[in-house]
């Protein structure tokens, strides 16, 4: 296990390293100056010395090697440079957001989590029956309605039928628990909906094909009670796929945020990002990529692990 | 997550085109509905100028905002404008995206994929490097620094940026799939036959290995049609994708659509009901394609 | 509510009223005696980049930092465009119009507790008009006429300038033109781009990035008895339908930049007499703006068809109806009163009733210079309001005379970029005004190497020898008659041309009390009078 578990984090490195150079090319070959971009669309009259001045406070009149370099330290050491907007370290921008998106990404996994394992089991055992074609209704719509309309349905069902919003600003959850939720549980929904139905449907398809492997049919003839047979033996087994998809859909979380953000207003990294991108501000970009990479890496990298500790035939493939 | 792989016998005995329709009919009665689903999609792409009422740009400022009726099937939008016949010439724009980004996304992963098991060992684990670092961006963050880093190249009405964007995200996606299917296809002795023989290596992939992996080829390709649709309505929504006039649906949600909610509920219901059956219909197609080449094959 | 809103609408169609026009309810509001305490929570649907004032053109740095700061003079908007006394208590002008004399208020003091006193002032105005290394004053042009700043004493800042300027005491009545401490400036000249320490009437709490602005109470403002809240909080929105949802379920007690007609119906639809509409002409417009250095838009009978086939009546009535966009007008905003009357402009190429009529000679035009099938993109700008309807309202205008126009939606970064370096064909172009001066309004026609704000980059001795003329003319008469000269030249030759002014439709909850509409959103943003009727 250790060995494993050394190798697959090991194996992080390179991705994270080929994210960094990859972000670092990409916004390298912007058509034009990207400093004279950001201050012409300030308005005002730009002078060639004020284009040059900023140029050097950014440090982008070095060559392209040594910033190339000076951003691969910086990725290294969590010095992502400041803000070409606000002038603020970038790390400081996305700290203000992280915890409002995370909380949203947490909640909405907890929603997914919730709702798929009785949603995906009862469909299973009913399989074939009214209740199974009614789940996968309500599955396929989780798939199919994007979660930024599903988002303004929300809102727009809240407004006309209670005449009420939820809060616009944000309180943390240890300062006040209600305010915070009441805030943050319709974003979730909307982003958590898809989520929820990939793995609910993950968790059917897996449970089916469970009930039939041998062990659990013993088990049956044993005469252990079909509600233990369920839940001791086949459950178990079938969260494991649910697990990876969980994995898988990280992705499509943080995706989905990144739209639903705004529908709701919230200051979060999604809305900071489409915010970077509209003000063309290049340092912020790179920070904020460079950070999706690595939490999609790091929820990947405790998945693998999670799944070695739960199924030994990995750790020696 | 097992992944097991069709045996050529599939392909070799898949049956005559026409009773292969017949054949999945009979079968995928769902995914019959959602392949007519598509049809109509296309028919409506295709023929846009013959099946849409009215002219899909022409503003009319005295039927603003007009309720859902015989004239106006879906009624208009804030500018007096039809939006059935926006909603058609909206089914040609995301099909065109749809298609052709999942098409190159689908087509250079499924290369790459046959190539890394093929070659195997230091030019697989380099592929397999790269598709991890991928892996990474969710395909809205990188389309949105690809909208960043180079703005818009405009062909006609397609903006060909967006598609590559759409399009990388899928590569290593598809990329992993068809390897582990490639993988067990390149340990049949026909393909070892192959080498022997002196047969180049393109004709190897091509000729000898390809074929086996069309199955999950073809599933991905359908059901990231789903996936780039839903992409390019949620870029066109942040106002980073199609633009005004064009008829696309993200665009037809986006802006102050939803501030008519109460005058014109239709402007925010119709263009999300689109976009939600086309990612539907796309899914749940390429769920019984899988059902029905190969029931074992999961994704 | 009823009264004021059919007196609004019988004078909708004049288009003839200034902030003046709506103040009923407001008088009637302030004869109640205002109520202490309470926070006023407010949308803004920007977020400035910095704080500073001085280097900053946008709405959205007003709105967050004006009510932390005091200006030397101020707009009496009661009285607009008059000005009045903020920081200084009094003003003397000398005969020769040279000199201007100031008297602050007595026992003024930042936020940080530090007396301000006449060299703060100076202080601040040596940094508008002359700014050191590194700091950039987006009103250095406008000072430029200054020539010296004294001090004799502590209460006192005398102003020379070089020559006669009518415009002069509206500068000192800019909202950007905070009065900073000498003793800030002196530690670092950009410190008030990051840092907040002003004589305002409210105190700086917190900044929280990407999500709102916190003020409370200053105990210690010099004007007696004010303000009346305890505090304000303003929010930021980035999606406008977001903020009418907040407006609507109360989170949000007003928006002061603009909603657009359907925002107002559903407003007031949904919240009947809780909410306030408050409306006027708006001292911003959208421009059509055409490249003369790229061809065919060089040749001044090009641009004039493509002027010619905007219907702009029918556009006004449309637009009207779903965005900011409202009224037509020539250089000057309609309802101001040197502004050129209806009956004159339609006489004017693209201001004609008779559309059809115009479309068939535009099209002749463009078919004698053999350019049947034109085809061109639109630079635009990509904010939903109102640049997108104005950019479909083009684009549907010109395929009516065969014309195949691409609307081409930028950020606002790229936008930019894209007109002032000349990188474009036709524009759509935006001129915001903080007031009516017409010698403001008319600089951005200028040739392009008196005015880096003509984008159209069109250079024409004729048009700046009448704005040199209007500027010296000091009978409104003879000025008006100059001004239509200029007007008919310009138009004439359609470099650029108004497309159609804004239309300003500012929301409150009917408990917002003392805030006073303007023609402008950058006015009347400090706070110090609001109050909250609850």
């Amino acid at each position: 296990m250790l060995r494993y578990t050394i190798n697959r984090v090991l194996l992080t490195i390179p991705t994270l390293l080929g994210v960094a150079v990859l972000v670092f090319f990409m916004l390298r070959i912007v058509p034009g100056d990207i400093v004279e971009v950001k201050l012409r669309g300030d308005g005002g009259a730009v002078t060639q010395e004020t284009i040059e001045m900023e140029r050097h406070r950014l440090g982008l009149d070095k060559p392209l090697m040594i910033q190339f370099k000076d951003w691969m330290v910086g990725v290294v050491t969590f010095n992502y440079g400041i803000s070409m907007w606000t002038e603020r370290p970038v790390m400081e921008e996305i700290a203000i957001r992280l915890e409002l998106s995370l909380e949203v990404a947490i909640l909405a996994t907890l929603i997914a989590i919730l709702f798929a394992i009785p949603l995906g089991t009862t469909a299973a055992l009913y399989r074939d029956t009214w209740i199974d074609y009614l789940m996968r209704i309500v599955t396929i719509g989780g798939i199919s309605i994007p979660a930024f309309w599903f988002g303004m349905l929300i809102m727009l069902s809240l407004l006309a039928a209670f005449n009420w919003l939820p809060p616009i600003t944000f309180t943390p959850i240890y300062e006040d628990p209600v305010a915070n939720l009441t805030q943050l549980i319709w974003p979730a929904a909307a982003v958590g909906y898809r989520y929820c139905a990939v793995t609910a449907r993950m968790i059917r398809s897996s449970l089916l094909e469970v009930l039939n492997e041998d062990y659990i049919r013993t088990a049956r003839a044993k005469g252990v009670q079909e509600k233990l047979v369920i839940s001791r033996h086949a459950l178990r087994n079938a969260l494991l796929p649910a697990i990876t998809v969980i994995a898988l859909e990280f992705t499509f979380l943080i995706g989905g945020l990144v739209v639903t953000e705004q529908v709701f207003n919230l200051n979060g990294i999604g809305q900071l990002f489409v915010q970077s991108v509209t003000r063309n501000d290049f340092t912020l970009i790179q920070g904020m990529v460079m950070l999706i990479a690595a939490f999609y890496v790091f929820v990947n990298l405790a998945v693998d692990l999670l799944y070695a500790v739960f199924d030994p035939r990995i750790r020696y493939t | 997550m097992t992944i097991a792989v069709p045996d050529s016998s599939v392909i070799e005995t898949a049956p005559q085109p026409r009773s292969a329709i017949a054949e999945f009919v009979r079968q995928q009665p769902l995914g019959t509905v959602s392949l007519f689903i598509i049809v109509v999609m296309m028919f409506a792409g295709v023929a846009s100028e013959l099946v849409a009422p009215y002219d899909p740009l022409a503003i009319n400022f005295t039927s603003i905002m007009s309720a859902p009726s015989w004239t106006h099937w879906c009624g208009t939008d804030a500018y007096g404008r039809d939006i059935c016949s926006r909603l058609i010439y909206g089914s040609r724009t995301a099909l065109v995206i749809g298609f052709t980004s999942s098409f190159i996304g689908s087509s250079i992963g499924a290369v790459l994929g046959i190539a890394s098991a093929y070659f195997g060992g230091r030019i697989d684990s380099w592929i397999q490097r790269v598709m991890d670092v991928l892996l990474a961006f969710p395909i809205i963050v990188l389309a949105l620094v690809v909208v960043a880093a180079f703005g818009k190249l405009l062909v006609g009405d397609i903006d060909l940026n967006l598609i590559i964007a759409i399009a990388i995200p899928i590569v290593p996606r598809v990329a992993r799939v068809v390897r582990a299917a490639a993988f067990s296809v390149r340990v049949m002795p026909y393909v070892d036959a192959a080498r022997a023989a002196g047969y180049s290596h393109t004709r190897i992939i091509f000729r000898h290995m390809a074929p086996n992996v069309v199955a999950p080829y073809l599933i991905m390709l359908t059901a990231f049609i789903a996936q780039a649709i839903l992409a390019e309505a949620s870029l066109s929504f942040l106002g980073l994708g199609v633009q005004e006039p064009t008829a696309a649906w993200g665009l037809m949600l986006s802006g102050n659509a939803s501030d008519f909610y109460r005058q014109a509920p239709w402007l925010i219901l119709f263009p999300g009901v689109a976009i939600s059956l086309a990612v539907f219909a796309f899914n749940l197609f390429g769920d019984s394609l899988r059902d029905f080449l190969d029931p074992r094959f999961k994704v | 509510m009823e009264s004021r809103r059919t007196t609004l609408k019988k004078m909708a169609g004049a288009f003839a009223l200034g902030a003046s026009g709506l103040s009923l309810e407001t008088m009637r509001a302030e004869a109640q005696s205002p109520k202490k305490g309470g926070t006023l929570t407010y949308a803004m649907s920007a977020e400035t980049p910095h704080y500073d004032g001085h280097g900053s053109d946008t709405f959205a740095t007003i709105q967050f930092s004006a009510p932390f700061y005091s200006t030397l003079l101020k707009f009496d908007l009661d009285k607009y465009p008059n000005v009045t006394g903020d920081l200084a208590q009094s003003y003397t002008v000398s005969p020769d119009k040279l000199s201007y004399t100031f008297k602050l208020h007595p026992n003024v003091k930042f936020h940080d507790g530090a007396p301000c006193t006449s060299a703060d002032v100076k202080a601040t105005y040596d940094r508008l008009r002359n700014p050191p290394q590194g700091v950039v004053s987006t009103r250095k042009a406008t000072f430029a006429d200054i020539a010296s700043i004294e001090t004799p004493d502590p209460l006192t800042v005398v102003f020379k300038l070089k020559g006669v300027n009518a415009a002069i005491l509206q500068h000192f009545g800019s909202p950007w033109n905070f009065i900073y401490s000498a003793k800030d400036l002196e530690k670092d000249p950009n410190w008030p781009k990051t840092h907040i320490n002003g004589t305002g009437a409210f105190t700086f709490v917190e900044h929280v990035k990407g999500s709102h602005v916190a003020g409370k109470r200053n105990e210690s403002y010099f004007k007696k008895g004010l303000p009346y809240l305890d505090g304000f909080k303003g929010v930021f929105f980035l999606q406008a339908a977001t903020m009418l949802n907040a407006l609507q379920g109360g989170q949000v007690q007003a928006e002061f930049r603009s909603i657009s007609e359907p925002e107002k119906q559903r407003l007031i639809q949904t919240m009947g007499d809780k909410i306030r509409i408050q409306e006027s002409s708006w001292t911003l417009n959208l421009l059509v703006c055409f490249n003369v250095e790229k061809k065919p838009f060089d040749d001044a009978r090009v641009r004039r068809a493509l002027v010619m086939a905007i219907d702009r009546w029918g556009g006004s009535k449309g637009l009207g109806q779903i965005s900011t966009l409202r009224s037509v007008g020539g250089v000057l905003r309609p309802g101001y009163p040197l502004a050129t009357p209806e009956a004159e402009l339609v006489k004017l190429p693209g201001f004609s009733k008779d559309i059809a009529k115009s479309r068939a000679e535009a099209k002749k035009i463009l078919a004698d210079a053999g350019l049947k099938d034109l085809k061109f993109t639109l630079h635009n700008r990509s904010i939903a309001q109102p640049y997108t309807p104005a950019g479909v309202f083009l684009v549907d205008q010109w395929r009516q005379i065969g014309v195949t126009v691409e609307n081409k939606q930028q950020e606002t970064a790229p936008y930019l970029a894209g007109l002032n370096s000349g990188n474009y064909d036709v524009a759509i172009d935006f001129s915001n005004l903080f007031m009516d001066d017409p010698s403001l309004a008319l600089s951005k026609y200028l040739s392009i190497d008196r005015s880096p704000d003509n984008r159209s980059r069109s250079k024409d001795p004729e048009l700046d020898k009448l704005y040199d003329a209007q500027m010296r003319e000091l009978d409104p008469k003879k000025r008006q008659a100059l001004i239509q000269a200029f007007e008919k030249r310009l138009f004439e030759q359609a470099y650029q041309q108004p497309l159609l002014w804004w239309y300003r439709m500012v929301p409150t909850h009917k408990t917002v009390m003392g805030w006073r509409m303007s023609p402008s959103h950058n006015l009347g943003q400090d706070l110090s009078d609001v109050w909250l009727n609850t």
